[in-house]
């Protein structure tokens, strides 16, 4: 399977259709901030140029805010479509994003052995991983003395069927 | 009226003001919120970036718990509630995914629960009437920014409620309760909050241009449906003005003068109080 059908096989998106009309890169509020935009990821998906696609800041720094895909005047889901592009550059170990990763990486981990997230264990997890140690210490320490970071919190009970789950999707 | 609550983790953490007033108030209003019982993670974010099918299998397990209680389920953040609302989505009009999920997590899926965002519960179960029946206190004078964000009305076709360009629950839930909702074009801008641990430099814009926005509608303050957008838009504004952002249940609890408001209001890190004194709305 080419790369054009594998990204609509797996998003189910009609990847096809985009015309360019530019209606998603128009709304786009990430779009100023990562390499390109997101007509350009179909355009480049149509052509088939799955290196540049993969390698692109976009997919990763997409916020899944659905408003390209709300507008779109052809159906098209482009946050599918991205979310589709990610899982695919990671199976391939293209992570272009190294932080972003991280921190999925993370917060999965955090609710596959807890069946919650724990916030400040895992951003303390988050932060000596990522060897970004200070930013946000001030932050993390008002939260603290508001009672917004507890050291104890709830887990679920049935640990074992959430993990279960990740392992019926072949996650983490 | 009861409804199954799904509190969602940050509910227990960053955004316990949240909790706090949403089950004091919808208690005081009538509506019992009653917690699922061992939820877990819908996986957020996280999730539908890295596994596709752990992003539905996560929140079905949810949503299997709910099915057996039988009540509809009320979700006050608004990215838990967008990640039900596609797995309930998904097990009602894919077959093969249906099918995968229940083996995922074991179950049948019946159909029998809805899934709403709180936001929705107050404006379409109790209705405007209702709650503006309860005000002992309307917040009059306080103009205010409803910012709904990303995922209360998107995708439209998935989660069925308001306008998605122009949403305007929130505005009538806050004129119900005496305040005055100014116009804005920013409703449904995204904050970037999936962002803003590990690129706080992309979020700071965005959300300066939010908070900026709001000043220049002439609003006192924004109110928010949810809980990442409320952290974000108060601790990644850079130099921005210091309007504080408050959760609508917080302003509706004040508008009843329910006891146990000034627990959530200190909880913030703009801190709301001398707007609200300077308005008379708090002694």
């Amino acid at each position: 399977m080419g790369f054009r059908e594998e990204v609509k096989a797996r998003s189910k998106q009609p990847v096809e259709l985009c015309f360019q009309c530019q209606k998603c890169a128009a709304g786009c509020l990430i779009a100023e901030h990562a390499d390109l935009y997101p007509n350009q990821v179909l355009r480049l998906i149509q052509l088939g140029e799955q290196d540049r696609v993969f390698n692109s800041s976009m997919i990763w720094m997409c916020s899944g805010c659905e408003t390209c895909g709300a507008r779109c005047p052809n159906g098209i889901k482009i946050s599918e479509i991205m979310d589709a592009l990610k899982e695919m550059a990671i199976e391939r170990g293209i992570i272009k994003e190294k932080k972003i990763h991280l921190f999925n990486d993370i917060f999965l981990n955090t609710v596959k052995s807890h069946g919650r997230i724990h916030e400040a264990m895992m951003m303390a997890n988050y932060k000596m991983k990522s060897g970004d140690l200070l930013s946000d210490m001030d932050l993390g320490w008002k939260m603290f003395l508001k009672g917004k970071l507890p050291i104890f919190c709830r887990g679920v009970r049935a640990k074992d069927e959430v993990k279960q789950i990740f392992d019926k999707c072949n996650a983490g | 009226m009861e409804l199954a609550y799904y509190p969602g983790c940050s509910l227990e953490a960053s955004a316990k003001e949240y909790n706090l007033s949403a089950l004091a108030v919808s208690m005081a209003l009538g509506l019992r919120l009653k917690e699922l019982d061992d939820w877990a993670c819908c996986g957020a974010t996280s999730a539908h970036s890295t596994n596709h099918m752990l992003s539905l299998a996560l929140p079905t397990r949810n949503l299997a718990i709910a099915q057996k209680g039988g009540l509809d389920i009320a979700i006050p953040c608004a990215a838990c509630y967008s990640r039900h609302k596609k797995a309930d989505y998904v097990l009602r009009h894919d077959l093969q995914k249906r099918a995968e999920l229940e083996d995922i997590v074991n179950f049948k899926f019946v159909g029998n629960v809805k899934v709403l965002s709180l936001l929705e519960a107050f404006h379409s179960r109790v209705g405007l009437k209702a709650i503006a029946d309860k005000v002992v206190k309307p917040l009059t004078g306080l103009k205010l920014a409803c910012y709904y964000g990303c995922l209360l009305v998107r995708p439209p076709e998935i989660t069925g409620f308001d306008n998605p360009e122009n949403p305007v629950s929130l505005d009538q839930i806050m004129s119900a309760i005496g305040a005055q909702p100014v116009k804005w074009s920013y409703k449904t801008d995204c904050c970037g909050a999936n962002l803003s641990a590990t690129s706080s430099s992309t979020v700071t814009p965005l959300v300066s241009r939010i908070i900026n926005m709001a000043v220049e509608a002439g609003a006192q303050a924004i109110v928010t449906a949810c809980p990442l957008c409320q952290l974000n838009l108060e601790v990644r504004r850079g130099d921005c003005a210091d309007i504080p952002v408050f959760y609508f249940t917080e302003l509706v609890g004040l508008a009843m003068d329910l006891p146990g408001s000034d627990k959530w209001l200190v909880k913030h890190f703009v801190d709301p109080l001398p707007l609200l004194r300077s308005l008379k709305l708090i002694a």
